[in-house]
Parts: C-alpha cells; sequence; structure tokens
C-alpha cells in the first residue's frame, strides 16, 4: 500500500467485484464493493441472504479471487500472493470460526484447539499445551480432554474460537458464529469475542444476521445485492461480559 | 498431520472397520487362494522334492513332467555315467501297482484293492529314499519282498490304527512286506506311496523290453550342474535320419530344480488351475476395491467440511492429500496383516488337522501386499481428486 494510513488499516477493499458461473449463468455477487476494516474492532457484516456477505470475507479470507478489484489484507495485496504464498499467510495471520464449527469429532478440545499450530509446524506436545491455556481463557478449562460430541454447542463453538486465536492471528473471520445457537449461548460467544478476540493489533470481522448480536459490534456494515448499503459506527456498544 | 489423519480415521469406528474388513476380505481371498493354488501345484512335484540327492534327472526327451515317465533302455544308464562331470549314476523306477490288502484273500468282497505308487530305488545304493523313517530302518529295505510307505498312504489303508510295521500285502499278486513307514510330501493324486528296491518294483509290474524310468545323476564337485545336462544331451544325442539334418534328440537332461520348474509349467499350461484360481482371486481383489472404495469414499465425503476448514486454515493441497493417502495406507496395513494373518492361521489349522493343499512363501505376501497397495490406491484416488478440487470457500458456504 504505501501510506501509512493504507498501513494501518487492517482491510482495504477497493472495488471489489466477484462474479460466479459464465456467459447467461453468471450472477454477479459483490458489485465494487469498497470497505475498510480497523484493527482493535469488531465489523459486522450484516445484511439479508444472499447479499454478498460471505462471498465478501470469503475474498478478504483469500479463499476466494475477487473477480475485480484489489483487496488488501495487513498491508499485503492478495492478488501479489498466489499457491503456496497464500496458503502460507492465510495460516500465519488469519483465523476462521465457521458457523458448523467444523471441529475434527475424534480429537479433543484442546487437540482441536491445537490445529492451526499444527499446521504450522510446531510439535503436537507444545501445540497442545498452548491450546490449553487458550481454552481456559475461554472458560473451557475442564473441557479439556472431552471429545466435541460431549460439548454442548456453545462450548463447541468456543473451542472453535480457540482454535482460530490459537496461533494470534491480525485477522479474524467469523461466519454466522452464533446461528447454530440458541440466544442465550449466542450472546455467551459474542461476548467472548469482544474479551478475548478484539485485540489492539487485531480486526475481528463477523458476518451475521441476527440482529440481537449486533450491539456488540464496533462497526456495522450493511449489505444488499452484492453492495455496501451504509457503514454505522457504534460508539455505545455492548461488550460487557 | 499424519497423526491427526490417523486420528480421523480411528475416530469413525463404523467406517474405519468397514474399510479395515473390505481390505481384510480381499487380502484373506487372495492370499489364501493363491496358497491353496501354489500348495496343489507343489504336490505335483512331490517325488521329485522328496529325491533331493539328485542333481540331475535324465529322461526320455518326450517326458514333460514326473507323471508321465517313458521307460529307457538300460544301455541309457551306461552311457551317462561315462559323461565326463558326472560322479554317479543310478536308475529309478516310478510306475503305479494295484495293491491288494489281504494276502492271500480268495473272497474278493472282503479284499481291498487300492491303486498306489512304487517308487524303485537303486539296489545298491537306495538313492531317493526318503530322508525321515518314522518306525522301522531304511536298511530293512534289502530284505525280501520289503517296502516302506508314506505316514498319509498307511493312515489312508489302515485308518485308526497304531502305526505298526509287518504287515503284508500284495502289489500286482506279488507279495510285499511293510517294513518301515517314512514322511513324504503329499502328491496330488494321494495314493499311498510304496518305496522298495529297484529290481524288486521291476517284479512288481508287468515285464516290459525297457522298465527304467529315468536316471538320477549326482555331478562331480565344482562342476556346473547344467554343463553337465548339457554335455548328457549332446553325448546322448541320435544320428540324424539324413545327411544335413540337426542330430535327434537322445536323453532329456534337466537338473532339479529345471524338473520341477518343468513339471509345474505342465500343470499350469494343461489343468487351467491358475486361471480358476486366479478368478477367484480377481473376485478377491474386486470386492476389496468395491467395499474399501464405497467406505473410503463415504469417510472422506463425511469429512470434507473438516478438510476444508484445514485448508482453510492453511493446510497444502499436498498435506490434504498426504492426509488421505495416510488413512487409506493405515487401513491397508492393517486390513493386509489381519488379512494374511488369518490366511496363514488358516492355513496352519487346515495342514495339521487336515490334508488340504497350502503352501504361502514370501512370493505371495509380497503379491498380496502389491494387490492390497493397489486396491488402496484405486480406493483412495475419487477421495484424492475429491480433496484437490473442494474450494476451502465452500466451507463459508455451507
Amino acid at each position: 500500500m504505501g501510506s501509512a494510513a493504507a498501513a494501518e488499516r487492517a482491510v482495504i477493499c477497493q472495488g471489489v467485484t466477484k462474479d460466479f458461473g459464465e456467459g447467461e449463468a453468471r450472477v454477479r455477487a459483490l458489485r465494487g464493493v469498497d470497505l475498510e476494516v480497523n484493527p482493535g474492532q469488531m465489523t459486522l457484516l450484516v445484511g439479508p441472504s444472499g447479499c454478498g456477505k460471505t462471498t465478501l470475507i470469503s475474498i478478504i479470507a483469500g479463499l476466494l479471487d475477487a473477480t475485480a478489484g484489489e483487496v488488501t489484507v495487513l498491508g499485503q495485496n492478495l492478488r501479489q500472493l498466489r499457491g503456496r504464498e497464500l496458503v502460507r499467510f492465510r495460516g500465519q495471520y488469519i483465523g476462521f470460526v465457521f458457523q458448523q464449527y467444523n471441529l475434527l469429532p475424534a480429537l479433543t478440545a484442546a487437540e482441536n484447539a491445537a490445529v492451526p499450530l499444527i499446521i504450522a509446524g510446531h510439535k503436537r506436545r507444545t501445540a497442545v499445551a498452548k491450546a490449553s491455556a487458550i481454552l481456559e481463557a475461554v472458560g473451557l478449562a475442564d473441557k479439556i480432554n472431552v471429545l466435541p460430541a460431549q460439548l454442548s454447542g456453545g462450548q463447541q463453538q468456543r473451542v472453535a474460537i480457540a482454535r482460530a486465536l490459537v496461533h494470534e492471528p491480525k485477522l479474524l473471520v467469523c461466519d454466522e458464529p452464533t446461528a447454530a445457537l440458541d440466544a442465550q449461548a449466542g450472546q455467551v460467544v459474542m461476548q467472548l469475542l469482544r474479551r478475548v478476540a478484539v485485540q489492539p493489533g487485531r480486526a475481528v470481522i463477523v458476518v451475521t444476521h441476527d440482529n440481537r448480536v449486533f450491539r456488540f459490534g464496533d462497526r456495522i456494515v450493511y449489505m444488499n445485492d452484492g453492495t455496501i448499503d451504509k457503514v454505522e459506527e457504534q460508539k455505545n456498544r455492548d461488550g460487557s461480559v | 498431520m499424519t497423526w491427526i489423519a490417523i486420528q480421523m480415521l480411528m475416530g469413525d469406528r463404523a467406517k474405519y472397520l468397514g474399510i479395515v474388513a473390505g481390505i481384510t476380505f480381499a487380502a484373506l481371498l487372495i492370499a489364501q487362494q493363491a496358497s491353496i493354488a501354489l500348495g496343489l501345484l507343489l504336490r505335483t512335484t512331490a517325488h521329485i522334492q522328496d529325491i533331493a540327492d539328485a542333481d540331475i534327472w535324465v529322461m526320455d526327451p518326450n517326458v514333460q513332467f514326473i507323471d508321465e515317465f517313458k521307460p529307457l533302455s538300460e544301455n541309457a544308464l551306461h552311457r551317462v555315467r561315462g559323461v565326463p562331470g558326472v560322479a554317479w549314476a543310478v536308475p529309478i523306477y516310478k510306475g503305479q501297482g494295484r495293491l491288494k490288502l489281504a494276502v492271500g484273500q480268495l473272497d474278493k468282497k472282503k479284499a481291498k484293492y487300492q491303486q498306489s505308487v512304487v517308487l524303485g530305488l537303486d539296489d545298491a545304493t537306495l538313492v531317493g529314499a526318503p530322508r525321515q523313517i518314522l518306525l522301522g530302518s531304511l536298511a530293512d529295505l534289502r530284505k525280501p519282498d520289503a517296502v516302506i510307505i508314506d505316514e498319509s498312504g498307511y493312515r489312508y489303508l489302515w485308518p485308526n490304527e497304531p502305526l505298526a510295521v509287518g504287515r503284508e500285502l500284495e502289489m500286482n499278486d506279488h507279495r510285499a512286506v511293510v517294513v518301515g513307514i517314512c514322511k513324504a510330501s503329499e502328491t496330488f493324486q494321494t495314493f499311498p506311496i510304496f518305496y522298495c528296491r529297484y529290481r524288486q518294483a521291476l517284479r512288481y509290474v508287468p515285464q516290459e523290453r525297457k522298465a527304467m524310468s529315468a536316471i538320477l545323476v549326482g555331478v562331480e564337485q565344482g562342476v556346473s550342474k547344467e554343463d553337465v545336462c548339457r554335455r548328457i544331451m549332446e553325448q546322448t544325442a541320435l544320428k540324424p535320419l539324413r545327411a544335413g539334418d540337426p542330430p535327434r534328440p537322445g536323453l532329456k537332461a534337466l537338473t532339479h530344480e529345471q524338473f520341477i520348474a518343468s513339471t509345474l509349467m505342465y500343470f499350469v499350461r494343461r489343468t487351467g488351475i491358475v486361471i480358476n484360481f486366479g478368478i477367484t482371486v480377481s473376485l478377491g481383489f474386486l470386492v476389496g476395491c468395491a467395499v474399501a472404495g464405497q467406505t473410503f469414499y463415504a469417510f472422506t465425503l463425511e469429512n470434507l467440511p473438516q478438510f476444508g476448514s484445514l485448508k482453510a486454515m492453511g493446510a497444502s493441497n499436498l498435506r490434504i492429500v498426504g492426509m488421505v493417502l495416510t488413512q487409506a495406507l493405515m487401513a491397508g496395513l492393517i486390513g493386509y496383516g489381519l488379512g494374511v494373518g488369518v490366511a496363514a492361521l488358516f492355513g496352519q489349522i487346515m495342514t495339521t488337522s487336515s490334508r488340504l493343499a497350502f503352501y504361502m512363501p514370501w512370493h505371495v505376501l509380497v503379491g498380496t501386499g502389491a494387490a492390497v497397495g493397489l486396491i488402496v490406491v484405486l480406493a483412495s484416488l475419487v477421495s484424492v481428486y475429491k480433496v484437490l478440487v473442494l474450494e476451502p470457500a465452500a466451507i463459508f458456504r455451507g
């Protein structure tokens, strides 16, 4: 990016367009999206189903290529990264929280949380020890050696959050983290994300259409039909735990 | 990642057992059927194997295997003895005799008849005699009318009776006395085997101008067996019928190993045993591929979200493919071990409790391993393709 202002932003999207399919079957999911995400903040991407939220975070996370436009994440233009470089970048700087948790059923909570470190080449023992410490931070100290099937949905999502944070990423991408949870568990997860995930050097992007959790975001980006309608700054957000 | 791959595989007990069961079944069927086929084939060479004293077997040039000896004249023996490199050469008779168990029994209904193999050994040296005498003594073979019978034949003729020498019987209307019981390899025809002296064997069988089945030859120390075979064939060759034609073959000389191979190949070519057992082995292979492949594919499909998550979290395609192959290899190794283990156990039990033909050399293990390896590769191909084309972004789309 070059400029100091750009370097301060965690994510900068400029005129991002994404098409799926070709010819007659072509569908434009994003229509020239401009977005900036700041570190130390939780940014909520909200909007109706099919508005392009998931496509946008997939592009920001380096999982999809934009058809047009530029995406800069942590000062790195993603177009300049190819193949293994992009995979390594993702593994090193980005954390993921999925709607369905996607925990490995045969691994304990601590082993699941240690997976990003193991992918990065850490030894199993040290990775699991570090993951156990993160699990304590998310309130699962007594569930370290428990299999996912023995945990509630909220507890599984907390393990997924621990997994997303264990390698200390600079960008955390959460896809509908409360969608599979009841209202109370959803609130607990959002509170946890605010308390543990939002750090001065880390940006958190949460895709959601659950308006009950809007109050946790620092900024709310409203999307509709592949474009950003408006961006709201929330000064009096609820971060209580 | 290898550890994660194995944990994933073992974590899904039902599918893991399904994959392993498919591969175990295939390995068991392949190893067991191949071993039975080899066991049967090996029995066709039982007599050659048991006569391990001979370096070379000399026979009529038209002989293809041990059960079709064409008689040689006594002259052939002298000609072979004159070939350089031959340390010794002795005659052997191999033929069949009709056995009557009760000597002098006039009531034919009460007498028991049985076809048997007669092996006539050189009177002076007894070359080709059984290696392991269970009861009696080899020296007793020099007594009048003496025969030594193999244990398996004895138990067939006199079931549930203890081993005992001194029994009298008739061989083609000539008296024979059992002076010993020996161990001998199981044969293809399963007839009782009677060892006796060469001259005595000629008394048992119908008189013909030529009687000698083959010549057993020992080569001098340091001389190549193959060279002596070549010399025997050259020196016993017959003159051509017309001038300019090549000489006609005289005697055929094969080393011990060559004669075993020749006999085996005859049965392989003429009986279709390899095709018959090959069909069963192929079926085992196909069933293994189908069961293991389908279950493994279902396992991979079920774990696609997890693989997608790993990809999103920074695991490269190479590592994901490595995980899938590790899982397939793990299941393959366990299935292979169980399959050949059960096959070996089956063979061990059946060969000790019955007369089942079963021979499992290392070649069977290697061949079964290669087949299981192929099953593993084929079973994992579709799964590998599935994870290779899996877009990590799909994980966000549910």
